[in-house]
């Protein structure tokens, strides 16, 4: 029986290992806990989880086996309500709209659309089911239905006997959640290396002495300085779709910069093209050839994009594709050009990534790096990060 | 062995289960959370309870893995030799045992707190892996191997400031200690301060909430922030009603300073307060 709740943890992408699992059966054959769930429940998880991120993947694991439930693959992902909302109205017909009106008008319905997704989003399992019982649209299981409004009655499951892992206080410790400064500087650390280069121009006291009393006479030893050795060139998209996300590239760019000694940055316009510049004001007097950035900054540099890569597809593929100026070459064949010079590259986009299948021209810039693109999420983060220092 | 809470230590449920379930398996324990929410102070509680002896080693960015097995000082051998000292034959008087040595080497178990891990290069937990796992290590210089005569009780801490490996993690078990709600937080109160006054105590814990619940803060104050604040209210002998006071001039807490410790979230706090005040009237 064990042995499928293993599986079921692994099955919700826990890294979860044999060995922890004997952990487990041993801690239950010492008599560690009695009988109850509650205290096997906290024995698992202090046996398999071994970081609070995960603790969220685990509650959803565990009351799915315990309750024999089945989620419903893919509704797991909060749908944003921006996009409800269109959706809703674009699939309403009139006679429906006019019924809404008689139970309140739009506005009360979006009103208590809204209260409704924000109580979903404290209660996801519980949410689950309600898209699971709702049917087969997701509309109508929010309940825009002709037949009257659900939205509220189901509110009456019986709640009393939410279980510790029903509460899931863990999920904002999800590594899925969106970033902060703090985290992000935490993530960028994954890239630091530290190490000691060029010139042993620091007198080494630790090895002077210990090497003097081993050989009993006077040895000097001397060692480069210990610097962090990595170096990033930060490329961003600036302007047009991407003022939406101007607070997050701002904290990205500030903890980048206090994160690296060698951070070079500049700003690109949806696609990179014949050049790149630095000072958003200055962009058009002064501005550097993207030739010149690729000779410039050495192979070794780790190059991060930072951009939605929502724009037209001919932006990307075609000569004179750019909306600010006629360019000779292909936004394509720039992109080339840098990832075949810099073999670690990534490209960081804000957007949501349910929502990059929908945008053709993110799908062709995910194509053009290599599949290296990641959403600026804590573990879209880390994943990259993880790339860069392979 | 079981481990229970204390007098002083207010242990949650899964919390006393993760460390009894380290103590019944002899494994490491590893324990996470906000800064400020009794990580250090779990292990203190847990040798005091059980009555045996805790070794603390406080781990440093410049901590080595061997420094906790032992440390060869070469540089007094050296010097003994020079003074003709006979104990210079013996290399023996020249190993230093660290912690991890004391610890096995002693004949009762003991608590051996391993803290902020996550400050040690990152490097440190691999090289530790043999040691926690099969509590032995080899001692080059002597040629001998020390194994722990009985299994300390480990507590490692970390602020996660950066990831353990996976291997290191697999040997332990893992805690992560929640910030406290509202009920256990009156209970860790009471355990420190059992006189407090319950209107006092009340007005306190609303306005702590309150300000963690302020938006944006860099660094929320967490339980150890309320205990000193709590001191300083009692020592001042503020009056609950200060507390509460919907004077003009008063109306931002006494000696917030205990409770936001950085100049831009006192900032923050301030004009929060004052645009609320601006609604009110």
């Amino acid at each position: 029986m064990l042995i499928d709740f293993f599986f079921k943890l692994k099955g919700h992408k826990l890294p979860v290992s044999i060995k922890e699992f004997l952990t487990l059966l041993e801690a239950l054959q010492k008599g560690v806990i009695g009988t109850s769930i509650d205290e096997f429940y906290y024995l698992s998880r202090t046996t398999m989880v071994k970081d609070e991120s995960n603790f969220d993947k685990f509650d959803r694991a565990f009351a799915e086996f315990w309750e024999g439930v089945e989620a419903i693959p893919g509704i797991e992902a909060q749908i944003p309500l921006e996009w409800l909302l269109k959706q809703a109205e674009l699939t309403l017909s009139d006679e429906e709209k006019k019924m809404i009106e008689s139970l309140g008008g739009w506005e009360k319905l979006m009103e208590t659309l809204k209260k409704r997704l924000e109580e979903q989003k404290e209660r996801h399992q519980g949410g689950n089911k309600w898209i699971g019982t709702g049917g087969t649209s997701p509309f109508g299981a929010y309940g825009f239905n002709p037949e009257g409004i659900r939205i509220g009655q189901k509110t009456s499951r019986n709640r009393s006997a939410v279980k510790v892992w029903d509460q899931r206080e863990y999920q904002n410790l999800d590594d899925s959640v969106e970033l902060g400064t703090r985290n992000i500087k935490v993530a960028l650390r994954r890239l630091r290396r530290f190490a000691r280069q060029g010139a042993p121009d620091e007198f080494d006291l630790e090895n002077t002495i210990s090497s003097t009393a081993k050989k009993a006479y006077l040895d000097i030893h001397m060692r480069p300085e210990r610097r962090n050795t990595v170096k990033v060139l930060l490329l961003l998209d600036i302007g047009g779709s991407m003022d939406d996300h101007v607070k997050l590239c701002q904290e990205m760019f500030s903890a980048c910069k206090t994160e690296f000694k060698h951070l070079e940055y500049f700003y690109f316009h949806n696609c990179l093209y014949d050049f790149v510049w630095k000072d958003n004001r200055r962009r058009h007097a002064e501005r550097t050839r993207t030739w010149d950035l690729l000779h410039k900054y050495g192979h070794d540099y780790k190059v991060i994009f930072v951009g939605d890569a929502t724009m037209s597809p001919y932006e990307i593929l075609q000569p004179g594709g750019s909306i600010e100026y006629y360019n000779e070459e292909a936004g394509a064949v720039w992109l080339k050009r840098v990832t075949d010079v810099y073999q670690k590259c990534v490209w960081l986009n804000p957007e949501p990534e349910e929502i990059w299948g929908y945008r053709q021209s993110v799908q062709v810039m995910k194509e053009l790096m290599g599949g290296r693109m990641y959403p600026t999420t804590m573990g879209g983060l880390e994943k990259a990060m993880k790339i860069l220092t392979k | 062995m079981r481990f229970a809470g204390s007098e002083e230590y207010v242990a949650t449920e899964d919390l006393t289960l993760a460390v009894n379930a380290a103590i019944t398996l002899e494994r490491p324990l590893l324990i996470k959370g906000e800064p400020g929410t009794g990580k250090t102070m779990l292990a203190v509680q847990v040798a005091k309870a059980l009555g045996i002896p805790l070794l603390e080693w406080h781990i440093k960015s410049t901590t080595k893995a061997q420094q906790g097995l032992y440390e060869y000082d070469a540089v007094s051998r050296l010097r003994d030799s020079q003074l003709g000292d006979p104990r210079v034959q013996d290399i023996h008087n020249y190993i230093v045992k660290g912690m991890l040595w004391q610890a096995f080497s002693r004949d009762t178990p003991c608590v051996l707190l391993i803290d902020e891990v996550d400050k040690a290069d990152i490097e440190f937990p691999n090289d530790l892996l043999r040691e926690l796992d099969r509590m032995e290590f080899y001692v080059y210089e002597t040629r001998e191997l020390i194994k722990a005569k009985t299994r300390p009780i480990v507590f490692i801490t970390s602020n996660n400031e950066k990831e353990l490996p996976d291997a290191f993690l697999r040997r332990c078990f893992f805690h992560y200690i929640r910030f406290p709600e509202k009920e256990t937080m009156e209970k860790i109160v009471d355990v420190h301060f059992p006189k407090l006054k319950k209107n006092l105590l009340r007005e306190a814990l609303e306005v702590f909430f309150e300000i963690r619940e302020v938006p944006g803060l860099k660094k929320k104050p967490s339980t150890s922030e309320l205990l000193d604040w709590l001191k300083l209210l009692l020592s001042e002998d503020i009056p609950p009603e200060a507390l509460r006071s919907k004077d003009r001039k008063t109306i931002i807490p006494p000696l917030h300073g205990a409770l936001l410790k950085n100049e831009q979230d006192v900032h923050l706090f301030e004009r929060l307060v004052f645009m609320t005040r601006a609604k009110n009237n």
